[in-house]
């Protein structure tokens, strides 16, 4: 699961640029040293082929999947299943996170439902779920806007309840209405909250998905794991945990990327 | 002028003949009438009547009358806790759960203590906020080189200092063209050398601009410095009204500005250092 990465928090202020990215670098040495360390013990015969293939053998069965389309059409519906489970349960925690955060009568209605079922583990749901929506595509979906729903909702809820009072009442007294303040104020000062939860939203629906797509799939990157399971193709299975591992940390790089350009402001502010 | 409708806080009837005569409107602070609205006969710009606040039940304003005229600036002295600050509040609107009238002809703007801009628009940005029409981009870059930061226009709030920061503050205020600026402590975070030049940037824009302004400060130099009359906030109520006779405060060609050394400034002071408890060394 994606959390929010070290690298969010500022490095120490005597490191320079440069002495940072020397230092960067020099982190890498010991996942090199693990990858390369697992390659000579498959290839010596210390790890058994069924338990644990070579890193360099998942490689190639990566590319053979790959070249054979294989790959892309498990990839596509796992991505069609994360994406719209993304999107109808971040519009809701969007749209309550918000009626909670402004609304004194959406606090009141909204907040204490949802923080009791906040304790509740949603990928413990599923033998609930499938008893109400079944096994098919709509279990995969429903679990991943559970997953997202959590920490969208909560970051929408803090983000807008964080926002200074003062610049609030500032806006008014430049003559701003409601929805003025709306898209001047509250909206741009819950945006850093805002990206938070998204960041943890998309490592929840990656975790949702895994769960999900073992359950009755026929498709899909888990289901391509399930499959290679019954045949002990290891090599498929590490595989398709690469796979997941590469969601994540491409949606995250995606996304920080994204929050850079969206929260130029912010750089001001450390600059300082 | 943009005339706003007058605010009854009581939600009581409203007397239209009192909000379009100025002059002759009935509601008037306490104190001497003929030195309370400064050049004579000028509209006031601001009265307000029977204002009350109270926190928890501690009633922090217990009545407040005041009339600003166009023009004319008032500074509103008084100890820490006495309620200026929320008098303020309440005359710019900010404090529904105040009781009384206030009725401001014209338009109002605000500085704060703190700037307040906002950190995520750049500061021409910040000084637009609200503003509509075609000519905004060349008000805000008006607004701006009168403060003296024409170039800093593309710059984000973080990146200005205390005193620029409060000075884009003042800008945003004043690319409002507002008939009454109300001023909460607005040099009162700054460092000393910092305060005096926004004190002679505020006196220049008032020549310039002619506005009328209601000045919280528990600073007396600031308030015999800047204002034409002194109101003491005492007692949640105005306890004495002090007119400050010692010239025009702003500087122009034929004489120099208001200076501490000038006659009448020590006594005056002292005068005003007494009634506010602090006692003479």
């Amino acid at each position: 699961m994606v959390t929010a990465s070290p690298a969010a928090v500022p490095a120490p202020p005597d490191a320079g640029p440069r002495r940072r990215a020397g230092r960067r670098w020099w982190r890498l040495v010991s996942p090199v040293l693990l990858v390369a360390g697992w390659e000579a013990a498959a290839r010596a015969g210390l790890l058994a082929e069924d338990k644990l293939p070579a890193p360099s053998r998942v490689l190639t069965t990566g590319v053979r999947l790959a070249g054979d389309g294989t790959l892309g059409v498990h990839l596509l519906d796992s991505l069609t299943r994360a994406g719209i489970g993304l999107l109808l349960g971040g519009v809701l925690a969007l749209v309550l996170g918000a009626a909670a955060g402004l609304l004194r009568i959406g606090d009141d209605l909204v907040d204490p439902p949802v923080q009791m079922a906040r304790m509740l583990p949603h990928l413990g749901l599923v033998p609930l779920l499938i008893i109400w929506v079944g096994i098919g595509e709509s279990l995969k979906i429903t679990l991943v806007a559970l997953g997202v729903f959590f920490p969208i909702y909560f970051n929408t809820y803090a983000g807008i309840r964080d926002i200074d009072e003062r610049l609030v009442e500032a806006a008014r007294t430049c003559g701003l209405g409601p929805a003025a303040r709306l898209r001047h104020v509250v909206l741009p000062g819950a945006l850093p909250s805002l990206f938070l939860g998204l960041r943890l939203a998309i490592g929840a629906a990656w975790l949702s998905l895994v769960v999900g797509e073992q359950v009755n799939a026929q498709t899909g990157v888990g289901f391509l794991m399930m499959e290679a399971r019954e045949f002990s193709q290891t090599d498929v299975v590490v595989l398709g945990l690469v796979i997941y591992a590469l969601l994540g940390l491409l949606s995250d790089l995606a996304l920080r990327m994204l929050e850079r350009r969206t929260l130029t402001w912010r750089r001001g502010l450390r600059a300082t | 002028m943009a005339t706003r409708p007058a605010r009854d806080l009581t939600g009581g009837v409203d007397d239209p003949a009192g909000a379009t005569t100025g002059a002759e409107d009935p509601v008037r602070q306490t104190g001497p009438a003929g030195t309370a609205t400064g050049p004579a006969g000028a509209a006031a710009v601001l009265t307000a009547r029977a204002v009350r606040r109270a926190f928890d039940g501690r009633p922090v304003l217990a009545g407040v009358d005041l009339t600003i005229a166009a023009g004319e600036v008032v500074a509103l002295l008084g100890g820490s806790g006495s309620g200026k600050s929320t008098l303020l509040r309440v005359l710019a609107g900010l404090d529904a759960d105040a009781t009384g009238e206030t009725r401001l002809r014209g338009t109002a703007a605000v500085v704060f203590q703190e700037h307040r801009l906002l950190p995520w628009k750049r500061v021409g940005d910040n000084v637009a906020l609200g503003l509509t029409g075609p000519d905004v981009r060349a008000r805000v870059d008006r607004a701006l080189a009168e403060v003296g930061l024409a170039d800093r226009r593309r710059a984000w709030p973080a990146e200005l200092s205390g005193g620029q920061a409060q000075r884009v503050a003042v800008a945003r205020a004043l690319v409002r063209e507002p008939d009454l600026l109300l001023l909460d402590e607005p040099f009162g975070a700054l460092d000393a050398l910092t305060r005096l030049r926004m004190q002679s940037l505020l006196r220049r824009l008032r020549a310039e601009h002619g506005f009328a302004a209601l000045l919280v400060t528990h600073d007396v130099e600031e308030a015999l410095l800047l204002a034409d009359r002194i109101l003491l906030l005492d007692g949640g109520v105005i306890a004495e009204e002090i007119p400050v006779d010692l010239g025009p405060a702003d500087h122009r060609a034929e004489r120099p500005a208001r200076s501490p050394d000038q006659p009448g400034f020590g006594a005056l002071r002292r005068r005003l250092l007494d009634r506010l408890g602090v006692p003479a060394v």
